[in-house]
């Protein structure tokens, strides 16, 4: 699948509880090896085998607001993308 | 912040549009939930819906004791710490005082089930313009995971730990369908947050509360099953399981009452 969207990590704040891996339908999300300044393995992203398309169902069941989730506009036939409406 | 994205292929981040980001009404600031702990994730919730309803520079905080007894310092509003149990009065006088600000207490079934029970019985009878979020996790989370009025039947907790004996300790208190008779409640509903669908549903429970108190209907509660990984001494994804599969048969989810201004919006 093209890429379709990406998240930003704020590592210091992740507390390590992987919640967003339990439930990422694409499977990028895993926990990194090394730690952040609390002494967590924060998570991190990986799209070596998919891709994520920011679909931000890891961003809603964060409970530390690590995430920032971007995605492509959409492209819809006979209509602008969304972002050149906002223009 | 660093752009955990290494593939070549991506095109740059500037191209995308920002799908999610920090609720503005939600501090800067690291909160000391444990790891996995859905308070943050109500946190949000309730951040959210005060930055959707534009109504940060005139609400007001009323944090409970328990977990969430910084609750005032989580939160880009105005904010304040009521004694134990007593966060639905003081709402009640901030509200009467300042009738024009949006009043919300978040407190913890410790602080609102148990010692506050009478406070928020009472809040509801005189149909108080006030919006409660009431967090159930079926414990007292931060003195150490004892006993509380809504842990469930056979539960094991540090002060029950051959599991809660109903003929002696009683029943779990069912907060939110006791409000929901009185005539003051404009909205009464209890939620879940074990699963993204579950969460998405919260919002929307927690919006229709504040929106009942914008247009003075009377009190709103959301109750909230949430878990606590650390006392129930379980993984944070396996908390979330044991809420959808012992919390929810013993606490059912909906709205129990929802006032009729409410329903015609859709």
């Amino acid at each position: 699948m093209a890429t379709r969207g990406t998240v930003l990590i704020d590592s210091d704040r992740c507390k390590g509880c992987q919640l967003c891996v339990h439930v990422c339908p694409q499977g990028v999300l895993k926990m990194s090896e090394g730690y952040n300044a609390k002494g967590y393995h924060p998570v991190m992203l990986d799209e070596s085998e998919n891709h994520c398309t920011g679909c931000a169902v890891c961003a809603v069941i964060c409970p530390d607001v690590v995430f920032t989730v971007f995605r492509m506009p959409v492209k819809r036939k006979g209509r602008p993308a969304r972002q050149a409406l906002a223009a | 912040m660093a752009i955990a994205t290494l593939s070549t292929e991506k095109p740059p981040i500037e191209a995308m549009e920002v799908v999610y980001k920090r609720p503005e009404s939600l501090a800067e600031v690291q909160t000391h939930y444990c790891p996995g702990c859905t308070h943050g994730i109500i946190h949000r919730l309730v951040a959210e819906v005060i930055d959707e309803l534009g109504v940060r520079e005139k609400t007001i905080g009323v944090a409970p004791v328990g977990c969430a007894v910084f609750a005032y310092q989580y939160f880009n509003v105005d904010g304040c710490e009521a004694a134990h149990g007593r966060a639905p009065a003081m709402a009640t006088g901030l509200k009467r005082v300042m009738p024009d600000r949006i009043i919300f207490t978040y407190q913890g079934d410790g602080d609102l089930a148990s010692i506050g029970g009478n406070e928020i019985m009472h809040a509801a009878a005189r149909g108080e313009n006030i919006t409660v979020i009431f967090v159930n996790n079926a414990n007292y989370g931060m003195t150490g995971g004892q006993m509380a009025p809504t842990t469930l039947p056979g539960m094991v907790t540090t002060s029950s730990p051959y599991g809660r004996d109903v003929k002696t300790q009683g029943y779990p208190v069912h907060i939110t369908e006791m409000l929901a008779i009185m005539p003051g409640v404009a909205y009464a509903s209890r939620n879940s947050m074990h699963s993204v669908a579950e969460i998405r549903k919260t919002k929307k429970a927690i919006r229709k509360a504040f929106e009942a108190q914008i247009k003075g209907l009377g009190l709103g509660i959301v109750e909230i099953l949430s878990s606590c990984p650390t006392n129930w001494r379980m993984d944070p994804f396996e908390s979330l399981e044991f809420i959808r599969d012992h919390m929810v048969p013993v606490f059912p989810l909906g709205e129990y009452k929802v006032h009729d201004e409410l329903k015609r919006r859709k």
